[in-house]
């Protein structure tokens, strides 16, 4: 290990508790103990119910919670706190996107469109406000190797078109897509733009007003914070026409037997007792990541992934989905190995203490596309080292011969 | 040597890569496919039943080395074999995957014992169940 890599595990306890090469950091990262202590301080120091008591504990206890919004405000350079809505996760942010804004402004002859390699949770709540209002869902298709050309979407895009939901890299191909040519292209035929930002915001600079996307959303724990914290940032025009998504108790004005007033932005979208642990969590985890900075991160990350997928070409039966290029991943290596079902492959890693993911990762319609059952995908965060990719490779170069084949 | 690498030894490979029933039968009388969703594994599982015996089996499809295997050594172990006895084995095999069983049980199982320690896998008892349910399904459909 390096200095630098010794600097950077000691953040990370987790593995001196346990003996495992962790690579399935798209699935969820490790957390540092400045993002828990962030955690235990607010609850051992600040907690009480927030935004409601008239008293000087809720009132640290808003205070928390609202320089938490201020720290994700600037993190993604929203032009104000109340464009940031807490959720629980990314997919409780493309829920509210589909269930306020898609169920109230769609209807029967306008079109939504996603691509075939969206997550599950940036396409199921498309198919049900398609269903629910009549309009149409429309896919358009990456190429094998993962890429989306922009003018995939101009080719389908319409004055039909109300709205568009991609996502920025792929959870199975790592790939970067060129949100800001498609957010451009969606405004230019007056459609709204949605970008799945899961796999992205925790591995690169994203600024929403750069890109000019309409929604953002994605998740805290990918990203070195708790898990049960996310985010959806909005335009501040659209979220203030949205119906509430949830209704109850702290997003109200005024409450009469007949209806109500809604609180304003962006306590409209926050029903019910916050998660102010979760958001405390959350401005931790985005100062950490400042602290490391950008350029780290990205270039350690580049470095494994290139080291990985080196490894990896000199494998026999091994086949990596999508970009033969290490800069086209993002730190996601999705494979194949003939002949061993991902589960078993998964399985023989875990006995190496490798932790990989095998299935469809959520991405079911991409791998029928892709015409292959299930995969099986390794995917790094700064905190890995090179001994982990070597680990990796050593087990991986073990696979076939541990089911029993001679080559 | 990895540690817990337990029920990847060279029985279930065997079974997995070469298997003894992976292929359909002549003159079936039964025939159901059984799927796990999520992960893929499908099987269709066929036998030829006379007399409350079963006389021969087989079975196609694709899935995880457990999920395969299994199916073979349960075809192993209950073609030749009465109904009853074939519902009684699934029963053990049920047992030893999910809950309590005792190791004379287990023995019973002859080859398909060495599934035992799936039980502390939840992700793949469901591998090791595929065939074994299929066949009990089946079974009592048509019976």
């Amino acid at each position: 290990m390096t200095k630098e890599d010794k600097l950077i595990r000691k953040e990370f306890p987790v593995f001196e508790n346990r003996n495992v090469i962790y690579l399935d950091n798209s699935a969820t990262t490790q957390k540092p103990p400045c993002v828990l202590k962030a955690v235990t301080d607010y609850y051992e120091k600040n907690n009480a119910n927030p935004l409601r008591g008239l008293y000087e504990l809720s009132l640290a206890a808003t205070d928390a919670y609202e320089n938490a919004r201020a720290a994700v405000a600037e993190f993604i350079h929203a032009p104000e706190p109340a464009d940031i809505i807490f959720t629980r996760n990314a997919t409780e942010s493309l829920n509210l996107i589909a269930y306020s804004y898609g169920m109230h402004f769609l209807k029967e002859g306008d079109e939504i469109i996603i691509s075939v390699m969206e997550h599950h949770s940036n396409m199921l709540p498309w198919q049900q406000v398609a269903k629910a209002t009549g309009a149409t869902l429309t896919y358009i298709e990456p190429d094998k190797d993962g890429c989306l050309p922009p003018e995939r979407l101009e080719e389908k895009i319409s004055e039909k078109t109300k709205l568009v939901s991609i996502t920025q890299v792929s959870n199975v191909f790592g790939r970067e897509n060129d949100i800001k040519a498609m957010a451009a292209i969606a405004h230019k035929y007056g459609a709204v733009f949605s970008c799945d930002g899961a796999q992205s915001v925790p591995h690169m600079k994203v600024d929403v007003q750069d890109l000019d996307v309409d929604f953002l959303s994605f998740s805290g724990h990918k990203m070195y914070a708790p898990m049960g914290i996310g985010v959806l940032y909005g335009k501040k025009d659209l979220l203030e026409k949205m119906p509430p998504f949830l209704c109850g108790g702290e997003m109200i004005e005024y409450v009469t037997l007949e209806g109500a007033t809604y609180a304003e932005l962006p306590h409209k979208f926050e029903a019910g007792t916050v998660n102010v642990g979760g958001a405390v969590g959350l401005e931790a985890a985005i100062k950490f990541v400042n602290r490391f900075g950008w350029d780290l991160i990205e270039s350690r990350e580049l470095d494994l992934t290139r080291r990985m997928m080196d490894g990896m070409k000199e494998i026999p039966h091994v086949h990596i989905i999508g970009s033969d290029k290490a800069e086209d991943h993002h730190g996601i290596v999705t494979f194949k190995i003939d002949g061993v079902h991902p589960h078993d492959v998964a399985a023989i890693f875990d006995s190496y203490h490798v932790a990989v993911r095998a299935g469809h990762h959520c991405a079911q319609p991409l791998h029928k596309f892709l015409g292959v059952m299930s995969t099986t995908r390794a995917s790094l965060a700064f905190y890995n080292t090179e001994e982990d990719v070597d680990a990796f490779l050593k087990a991986l170069s073990m696979i076939r011969s541990e089911m029993g084949y001679k080559d | 040597m990895p540690a817990n690498n337990t029920f990847y030894n060279e029985v279930l490979t065997d079974h997995n890569m070469n298997p003894v029933h992976k292929h359909p039968i002549k003159d079936a009388n039964m025939e159901l496919e059984g799927v796990n969703p999520s992960c893929g594994d499908d099987i269709t599982l066929s036998l030829r039943v006379e007399d409350g015996k079963v006389v021969d089996g087989g079975y196609v499809g694709d899935g995880c080395a457990i999920s395969q295997a299994s199916a073979d050594m349960m075809l192993d172990l209950i073609i030749g074999k009465p109904v009853e006895e074939a519902e009684h084995l699934a029963d053990i095999f049920h047992r030893m995957i999910t809950g309590e069983v005792t190791d004379e049980e287990v023995d019973e199982l002859e080859e398909a014992g060495i599934l035992k320690d799936i039980r502390h896998m939840p992700a793949r008892t469901k591998c090791a169940m595929l065939g074994w349910r299929t066949m009990d399904e089946m079974l009592k459909e048509n019976t």
